[in-house]
């Protein structure tokens, strides 16, 4: 029998030992005698939060496909759990060896949402691993991380060797070879590191030199350059052009415990045709490209067998716009009423189709319809290019109450560039709208009680390869007067009783905000914020923004250089050196047309020329 | 007709530490991997027809879990002890599935007496003659102890809930055995004795201290102790 890294009396004093465990049906075991490479893959969250991650179930199969790999599990403990770890020096274990990740090959860790920077340093603390690449020895893993955040990975950049830039399906078994032949050889980290850099895809942030403009901490970038010239000046995003002839993990491992998403995801597609601009999925991930229903419908059928669950999601960011949408749905229908399957459409367009697929889904009476119209007035959404009419929003609240739907959630943005107050006052006044249409169209003897309307706003965080990556972010202040100008127009409404509204906290979006448009130079904050004990800061009941703001401040870094102003578009980015796929003439086109307020039309419609064509697949290539 | 099955089953090593409604879970999804028909209720969300004997708190081992399932159609004891097995993971194993009478009781309602079994863990073990002092203790007339519920602590008897009782040593150090009434009513923990015990030597009995295994769940069917599983039949 296995033998656990942590004591029975461990295990009863903390909250949910059976995140630590292992054991889940569909998680694999190897023998240790017969690999040559062990990889660590870290969700640096919790593991209920971790677990849902379909990313990380895709690259574990692919890894533990390959016979000289066993690829691993690691998340992040609980803070009752990483005191125990720290005051014992017990080091940072795998949950299916129970082995210490110290003595891994590679540590990967998917950086999700920028939130999660003390996360990655508490997973290298508790391993027992320096936090900076440069003081690691021969003998320590090799740090690599993947994920949204790594399209501008430069506050983090100095605690990873490399950063895999894209669809982790198509470099990996390069590297591990690479790395085989070198370990072979006697390991030397640096070479290693320098012929990494070598495969397209990866960056390795050692190898490339930031110069600032001067040594003032709010000093603009200058330049990043490779310090070798046979390693390339910008790393270009890798992804996989034919997803319907690739790897899908058939056999995903089950947790014991009830996690955040506890169903099969069946991902339909990458990519978005939409083009908001505020987005910045949809910008990175480009160009769309979908799975064949023939391969959907088959890992559907094989993943319901071998993980028994109950629920299957579709995943993918417009699962609208999938080509093939309603044969899968019919199939998955017919197919899971035998099987007792519940399906959960997430991100779908409300339309007469959608509605139609709900209400044989769904209790109609107990579920609500989500419209995400992100701003207010019909101005703000072509700013956004939302490609949403308030005329589409009506017409889909007007045939969702028809068909007996008497709960709506609203989702919008505050924030968002050139919003007067005009277009925040609109948010109310959209929601009381769709409110009069309710009590306009069902007649009195037919309504159960009122229509409710949930509204909620949180504040909008300019990303890096959008069209709003030069633009200000509000100050604190700001975000919270224009929730509370919401608030009020909502009470001065007719229907206000029908309408909730409720907003986002602040201080973390701020943060957020910085760090996602950062540099190097915060690598210091963050390594002081956790010093101090910032950890879990995407969790309200551990973040502290104390904590942070004294951070700033004897780092002497300030926030507002990051988020506080608007950037010129020739100002050099710190991100500039990656290449997402969409160019920046396209970013800076989109751009000026946001500030005009004008519309870009989505990929079926015309091509916009943003880049992504260069792949040579998908959605571009269709017409 | 619906068929009612009742099924046994262990959870020891790692597996000690999920808790009742991650086992409930796991179990739901067991019987879909290993196609048992198991029947559903009606509406939007159908559920599995499955109730537990007994929950089991988290960090103690077991031989004697119970579940009982409706089935839509009988299907041999052997196939399904197959199909559940080669579904589950080390440390759950199903020991037997048989079926029961239409009109018999449920595993919940019919819980009567348990046996555990007690050693202590290393380094927690007793610095004083253990069997000696149990023997004493179990000879007094009553056995005295303060239960602690969620909203009050009452001193109560034990001593009539101990329906047997045996103490061994081996090369492992001392072996505890039990049978206690259990069930809604009388419910009776068994470290419950060993604290007695540790209070009359003015000695603490560490919370880690013990390991606790149950071995056997027992209902009481016309004056005769029966063990749950032996309430339904194989089938073949």
């Amino acid at each position: 029998m296995r033998k656990l890294a942590l004591s029975d009396e461990i295990l009863l004093e903390v909250d949910k030992p059976v995140r630590y465990i292992g054991n889940e049906v569909n998680s694999i075991v190897k023998d240790k005698e017969k690999i040559k490479l062990r990889y660590a893959m870290c969700f640096p969250d919790l593991y209920e939060i971790g677990m849902s991650h379909l990313g990380i179930k895709i690259l574990y199969d692919m890894f533990n496909s390959f016979e000289d790999v066993w690829c691993e599990r690691v998340y992040s403990p609980w803070i009752d759990l990483s005191r125990i770890m720290k005051e014992r020096k017990i080091p940072l274990f795998a949950l299916e060896s129970q082995d210490a990740v110290k003595d891994f090959d590679f540590i990967g860790i998917t950086l999700q949402y920028e939130m999660c920077y003390t996360n990655v340093l508490q997973i290298l603390d508790l391993a027992m691993i320096p936090f900076y690449s440069r003081d690691r020895k021969d003998d320590d893993p090799i740090i690599i991380c993947g994920g949204p955040c790594t399209y501008n990975p430069e506050p983090i950049a100095d605690f990873f060797d490399i950063v895999y830039i894209g669809e982790g399906e198509t470099r990996y078994r390069e590297l591990f070879d690479l790395y085989e032949k070198m370990k072979a050889k006697g390991f030397d980290r640096k070479s290693f590191l320098h012929e990494a850099a070598k495969i397209p895809g990866l960056y390795v942030p050692s190898l490339y030199e930031v110069l600032y403009e001067s040594d003032s901490l709010n000093s603009m970038i200058e330049s990043v350059k490779p310090l070798y010239d046979d390693i390339p000046s910008r790393i270009k995003r890798e992804l996989v052009i034919n997803l319907s002839d690739t790897y899908y993990p058939k056999k995903p491992v089950v947790p014991f415990m009830k996690v955040t998403q506890d169903r099969i995801v069946l991902e339909i597609m990458r990519g978005c045709i939409r083009g908001c601009r505020f987005c910045q999925a949809g910008m990175i991930y480009r160009p769309l490209r979908e799975r064949s229903l023939e391969s959907l419908k088959k890992y559907a059928v094989e993943m319901i067998k071998n993980t028994g669950q109950e629920e299957i999601s579709l995943s993918s960011l417009s699962s609208s716009d999938y080509s093939k949408l309603p044969e899968l749905v019919d199939f998955l229908i017919d197919y899971g009423r035998d099987a007792k399957l519940n399906i959960s459409l997430p991100s779908l367009r409300v339309d007469a189709f959608s509605l139609d697929v709900m209400s044989k889904v769904q209790d109609i009476r107990k579920s609500s319809l989500t419209f995400a119209p992100e701003a207010g007035s019909q101005r703000m959404r072509d700013v956004i290019n939302k490609g949403l009419t308030e005329d589409d929003i009506l017409s889909g609240c007007r045939e969702a109450f028809l068909g007996g739907w008497t709960r709506i959630k609203l989702y919008f943005m505050l924030g968002l560039p050139t919003e007067t107050e005009e277009d925040i006052r609109d948010i109310a006044i959209l929601s009381d709208k769709i409110a009069r249409l309710y009590y306009d169209l069902i007649p009195k003897e037919e309504r159960h009680g009122r229509v409710q309307i949930v509204a909620s706003s949180s504040f909008f965080v300019p990303k890096p390869f959008t069209p709003f990556q030069w633009a200000k972010m509000d100050s604190k202040e700001d975000f919270l007067n224009k929730a509370r100008t919401v608030n009020q127009a909502m009470k001065e409404q007719l229907n206000y009783k029908s309408i909730k509204y409720n907003w986002h906290e602040a201080d973390v979006s701020r943060l957020e905000g910085v760090f996602a448009r950062g540099d190097r130079r915060l690598a210091s904050v963050l390594i002081n914020a956790y010093k101090k004990g910032a950890v879990f800061d995407a969790w309200s009941e551990t973040f502290n923004e104390e904590r942070w703001l004294q951070a700033f401040e004897e780092e002497g870094i300030s926030m507002d250089f990051y988020v506080s102003r608007e950037r010129d578009i020739n100002e050099v980015l710190p991100w500039d050196h990656i290449d997402a796929g969409v160019t920046k003439d396209f970013l800076i086109r989109e751009w000026e047309q946001a500030k005009k307020g004008s519309v870009t039309p989505n990929c079926r419609e015309k091509c916009s020329g943003c880049g992504a064509r260069s792949y040579g697949g998908g959605i571009c290539y269709e017409h | 007709m619906s068929i009612k099955v009742r099924i046994r089953f262990s959870k020891t090593g790692s597996m000690k530490f999920l808790g009742h409604l991650d086992v409930m879970h796991f179990f739901q999804q067991l019987m879909r991997r290993s196609n048992i028909p198991i029947c559903y209720s009606e509406g939007f969300s159908p559920h599995q027809k499955m109730s537990f004997a007994l929950p089991l708190s988290t960090g103690l081992e077991s031989y004697g879990e119970y579940l009982d399932i409706e089935t839509e159609r009988s299907i041999p004891s052997k196939q399904a002890l197959f199909m559940l097995n080669s579904n589950s993971v080390e440390g759950i194993s199903i020991l037997s599935y048989r079926e029961l009478k239409e009109k018999a009781k449920n595993a919940m309602a019919s819980v009567a007496l348990a046996d555990y079994s007690i050693r202590f863990r290393e380094g927690y073990e007793a610095d004083f003659d253990l069997k000696k002092k149990l023997d004493e203790l179990l000879n007094e007339d009553e056995i005295r102890v303060l239960k602690k519920t969620k909203k009050s602590e009452k001193e109560l008897d034990i001593k009539p809930f101990i329906h047997k009782y045996q103490c061994l040593e081996d090369e492992n150090g001392y072996l505890i055995r039990l049978r206690l009434s259990c069930g809604s009513v009388d419910n009776t923990k068994p470290e419950l004795l060993l604290k007695a015990l540790y209070d009359k030597e003015k000695k603490d009995l560490d919370k880690y201290a013990l390991m606790i295994t149950r071995e056997q769940i027992y209902t009481i069917e016309d004056g005769n102790i029966v063990s749950l599983e032996d309430m339904g039949l194989e089938t073949e």
